[in-house]
């Protein structure tokens, strides 16, 4: 009995200690959330992100953290599935109480998480590319908006190529279809004809592009420069190529310029057939920078693996993170409404040479870079924006959007309507 | 400005052609050259040397500018230059812009000297920079190149040539054409010469040429023909002719009438083509579900992952034989069934055979073993699809006219789905094995009491039908991604081909298979792919209301089984 007594005793006394190890912990770490799928199909391109995360913080804890704390990761995994990422969301915001979260791939998981992040003011860094057309206050999108990718892309295919005749193919989802819509209203206030555009959707991970390949091929033997901007998601573009390559289609006749193809997606493929297709991007890891460099090296230390390659999200990730950094040492505090307010006008380096700086808006400014697929998977830049080109969160080319304005600094608001003056608050519906 | 430059050098390899007073002028420049041998030549070099200097920069204007230059000074050393900037092998040193010809070797470069085609050592390659071309420039060297390549002797080459000078028709190229013209003693070369030619005498001045040249176009079927032949037809906004000729108009009218019915017979035979290759797909993914859900009547929803695995095993054959690639692919169809065919054997033995006759507990246990599959997949090649190689003799396509080509890749699956059919049916009707699987199939009871191990026949069965999945996935490894998830998008149509097709019968798999691959190709240009693949379920649906068998339903005593 009394053994027992004692026993239990000693138990106490562990578990106070343990406590009490916790709360100092709990003291002395800043929690940082990363929301990234590790499982289902968008594992293959959010799982980079996470370790990228990782990366980043263990790089920041070595420098001695942030105002003298370190941060500690609190990572989950919402599984590809967007309801998930709601749920996942909540739990970081409320149960672990993160002071800021780095997540979300697909759109559909970003528009899943706003009313969450919205509702318990929480703090997400959002690093891929997307379709505009939001600002949340509550959001900062590291990646680039339509205007910093997609339009730069179609005046380089115009201007440069002498493209007049354009494909504009997409997988069946919110991105493709709202960055349609944008290009295909921009390229008829550029005057190019209602016949000289087709539009083709496919679903998730298309596999057989026989016919749509055929019919692109018949419509650019028309007798004018054809072009094809794809917004083809992930998977669905190996098959893809491969049909091109195999139907002969070289891009020196039918250039394909992709914003969903980066240096990771390139990595499962041959590349052979696809040399001389192109991508825009805000980063390519073939960009010959010291800070590139160095991040190269540093990626695949961390990493163990010495043919890892680098992408655009990932240095989006890089810039949102080192602009948390800086903002929570200017506010001195980890509160999201003044780490908010100091976010904008913060500038950080970028890997390519130049300044991201963050906006009213909540979007960077980024350079635009196009670059053409070399053989073994990297790409060569053949152009580039002059200097750098501010994120428009809402297109100037579409009739709903085109007078809406966002800004969280003087309107204190993310959709404010020039022509009625009022702000109507939803980012969702 | 490049092609002009080509113009020159093809007029003095060939001077018979340009005869006249251009001709006695090079007489005149080649006698001062001659007097002057020895300067001249150096001049050529130094002229030669400054081109190539202008190469090293990274506008990409400034580098086809230099390509004129070094087309202009028409150095013997030209040629392999140029060959080497299209293939990626020139650099220039970052100290003094120098450039070389250079062999990437691990991390340094082997070195060329352009001037002299003699060895310059190796060197580190990070103090190189390479020239990069684009794609308008890799255009304009494939067209200089090709005017190199017009002489020729291999009649391929010349073709290929006169093919690529075609791509980008214009005055120069013309010029070129026509000079080859008569020294042309191949016919295939010529024909395509005389298409180049007709097409751009469609701009004569004299509209008996431009009739001459669109009554030669009546057949053909290549697409700037046709693109020219309707602008002749077409009227412009304010309802005027662009063609002033009746005449030529008549004719390009009955030219394109024939062009049109050419090509929209071509054009059918292409998405009857496109469908049976989508069939032959659909059927081998379907059809080794056809013997374990058909024959044996067991849910098997790993049957997806079976294809996954044999998709991996061929990846897998590519990593332990990277010198063969071509070979690999046939070593992986017998591996590939075996290591299926033996998960197969294991799936059954181990779950399938504690729940026959219970088949929701069977679909849920095989849905388990799949994501189990998956998973251990995952964790050993990592979640990102795996890049699976395409044999040379896979790739290209079979160029039957200028209208109609076919995906050697897509060729080969129809032809590998028939024989994988032939082999079955004569497993399944002329072996032992055959019968005893389908004395088991109709009444089990009573093959059972003829002496026949009916759960060994159950085991071989799962195993045979399992290793067909694997058989597939090398095939589909050829033409979609390789990754955990390459099962899950076949289950689905399988099941869908085996239920339309008739189950228990493997005729059907083969007729449904082909039929929806058909209609759905022959849709998808009107209705897109999404609309397509809704069409064809909602078509399924309503078919299998009213025929719940199938195609082919089972009769008499099979039926009962």
């Amino acid at each position: 009995m009394r053994k027992n007594t004692l026993g239990g005793l000693k138990q106490l006394a562990a578990a106070l200690a343990l406590l009490s190890t916790m709360a100092a912990q709990a003291a002395d770490t800043i929690k940082v959330g990363v929301l990234h799928s590790l499982s289902g199909t968008m594992a293959i391109s959010e799982t980079t992100l996470k370790d990228t995360v990782l990366m980043l913080i263990e790089e920041q804890n070595k420098k001695g953290g942030v105002m003298g704390k370190k941060l500690e990761a609190v990572v989950v995994d919402p599984a590809s599935n967007w309801p998930l990422f709601a749920e996942k969301a909540e739990q970081l915001l409320v149960k672990d109480k993160v002071s800021v979260v780095f997540g979300c791939w697909t759109s559909v998981s970003r528009k899943s998480v706003l009313p969450v992040f919205e509702k318990n003011n929480g703090l997400l860094f959002y690093p891929v590319q997307y379709e505009g057309e939001e600002s949340s206050k509550n959001v900062f999108y590291t990646g680039a908006a339509p205007n910093q990718q997609a339009i730069p892309a179609v005046d380089y295919l115009m201007n440069e190529v002498g493209v007049k005749r354009w494909v504009l193919a997409g997988t069946d989802y919110v991105y493709p279809r709202t960055t349609n819509k944008i290009l295909e209203a921009y390229l008829k206030a550029k005057g190019v004809k209602d016949e000289d555009i087709m539009i083709n959707y496919t679903p998730f991970g298309h596999s057989n592009w026989q016919r749509i390949v055929a019919d692109i091929k018949k419509f650019g033997s028309a007798g004018k420069k054809t072009g094809v901007v794809s917004t083809i998601n992930g998977d669905a573009n190996v098959p893809f190529y491969k049909e091109l390559g195999n139907q002969k289609i070289s891009a020196e006749d039918i250039p394909v310029v992709a914003f969903s193809v980066g240096e990771e997606e390139l990595s499962g493929i041959d590349t052979k057939p696809l040399v001389g297709h192109l991508a825009a991007w805000n980063y390519f890891m073939s960009v010959d920078t010291p800070a590139n460099a160095e991040f190269i090296k540093k990626w695949r230390a961390f990493i163990k693996n010495n043919k890892r390659v680098t992408n655009d999200p990932m240095e989006a990730h890089v810039i949102g993170f080192n602009m948390w950094v800086k903002a929570v040492e200017k506010a001195k505090t980890t509160d999201v409404n003044k780490v908010i307010d100091a976010m904008v006008g913060i500038e950080v380096p970028n890997l390519t040479g130049g300044v991201a700086k963050m906006l009213p808006n909540h979007h960077l400014t980024k350079p635009v870079l196009i670059g053409e697929v070399r053989a073994d998977g990297q790409f060569d830049t053949v152009w580039q924006t002059e200097g750098l080109v501010p994120g428009d969160a809402w297109s100037d080319y579409l009739p709903g959007s085109k007078d809406i304005e966002a800004d969280w600094v003087k309107l204190k608001c993310g959709n404010y309507n020039t022509k009625t003056l009022k702000c109507s608050g939803q980012n969702y519906e | 400005m490049v092609r002009r430059a080509t113009v020159r050098r093809m007029d003095r390899r060939e001077p018979k052609a340009n005869a006249g007073p251009q001709r006695t002028w090079w007489l005149v420049l080649l006698a001062i050259l001659g007097m002057l041998a020895h300067p001249a030549l150096a001049a050529e070099s130094t002229s030669f040397e400054q081109a190539l200097g202008n190469l090293a920069t990274t506008s990409f204007k400034q580098k086809e500018r230099a390509i004129g230059e070094l087309l202009d000074v028409r150095h013997a050393n030209t040629r392999v230059v140029l060959n080497a900037l299209l293939e990626g092998n020139l650099y220039y040193r970052k100290s003094d812009r120098r450039v070389f010809i250079a062999a990437a070797q691990d991390a340094n470069l082997r070195l060329q000297d352009p001037l002299t085609m003699s060895a310059a050592g190796t060197a580190d390659a990070s103090e190189y920079t390479k020239i990069t071309t684009n794609n308008q420039l890799r255009k304009a060297l494939k067209s200089a190149l090709a005017g190199f390549d017009l002489a020729d002797p291999d009649p391929d080459v010349r073709l290929a040539a006169v093919n690529e000078l075609l791509r980008s028709l214009d005055a120069d190229s013309v010029s070129i054409l026509r000079a080859r013209q008569s020294a042309e003693t191949n016919d295939a070369v010529r024909t395509a010469i005389h298409t180049g030619l007709a097409i751009a005498d469609l701009d004569s001045e004299d509209a008996a040429v431009r009739l001459a040249a669109v009554e030669q176009l009546e057949g053909s079927l290549n697409p700037e023909a046709f693109n020219r032949l309707t602008a002749i037809v077409a009227r412009s906004d304010d309802g005027s002719y662009a063609e002033p000729d009746e005449r030529v108009r008549t004719a390009a009218r009955t030219a394109l009438a024939k062009i049109d019915n050419w090509r929209s017979f071509y054009s059918t035979l292409e998405t009857l083509f496109f469908g049976l290759s989508l069939g032959s797909v659909l059927v081998l993914a379907a059809i080794g579900l056809a013997i374990t859900f058909g024959v044996m009547g067991v849910i098997n929803m790993a049957h997806g992952e079976l294809m996954m695995l044999g998709a991996y095993t061929t990846y897998v054959i590519q990593l332990l034989m990277p010198q063969y690639i071509g070979a690999s692919v046939l070593v992986a169809i017998p591996v590939a069934f075996v290591v299926a065919g033996g998960v197969g054997v294991l799936i059954e033995r181990g779950i399938v055979r504690f729940l026959y006759g219970r088949p929701l507990e069977t679909l849920l246990a095989t849905f388990g073993v799949s994501l189990v599959l998956q998973q251990i997949v995952r964790d050993l090649f990592t979640a990102n699809n795996r890049p699976v190689e395409t044999p040379a003799w896979m790739a290209g396509s079979l160029q039957i006219n200028e209208a109609l080509s076919i995906t050697y890749n897509r060729l080969y699956v129809v032809l590998f789905m028939l024989i994988v059919f032939v082999i079955l049916q004569l497993v399944l009707k002329k072996t032992s094995l055959g019968l005893k699987v389908r004395a088991v199939a109709q009444n089990r009871a009573m093959a059972k009491s003829m002496g026949v191990r009916t759960e060994w026949v159950d085991a071989l069965t799962f195993g045979l039908g399992s290793g067909i999945a694997g058989v597939a996935g090398v095939a589909l490894s050829q033409l979609t991604n390789v990754g955990p998830n390459l099962g899950q998008t076949y289950i689905i149509d399988s099941f869908m081909v085996v239920v339309f097709g008739g189950v228990g019968n493997l005729w059907g798999t083969l007729i449904g298979g082909m039929s929806l691959g058909v209609v759905n190709q022959a849709l998808e240009p009107y209705a897109g792919a999404v609309l397509a693949k809704i069409l064809v379920l909602i078509a399924l649906i309503l078919f299998i209301q009213r025929r719940p068998r199938g195609l082919f339903p089972q009769k008499g005593r099979a039926a009962e089984g």
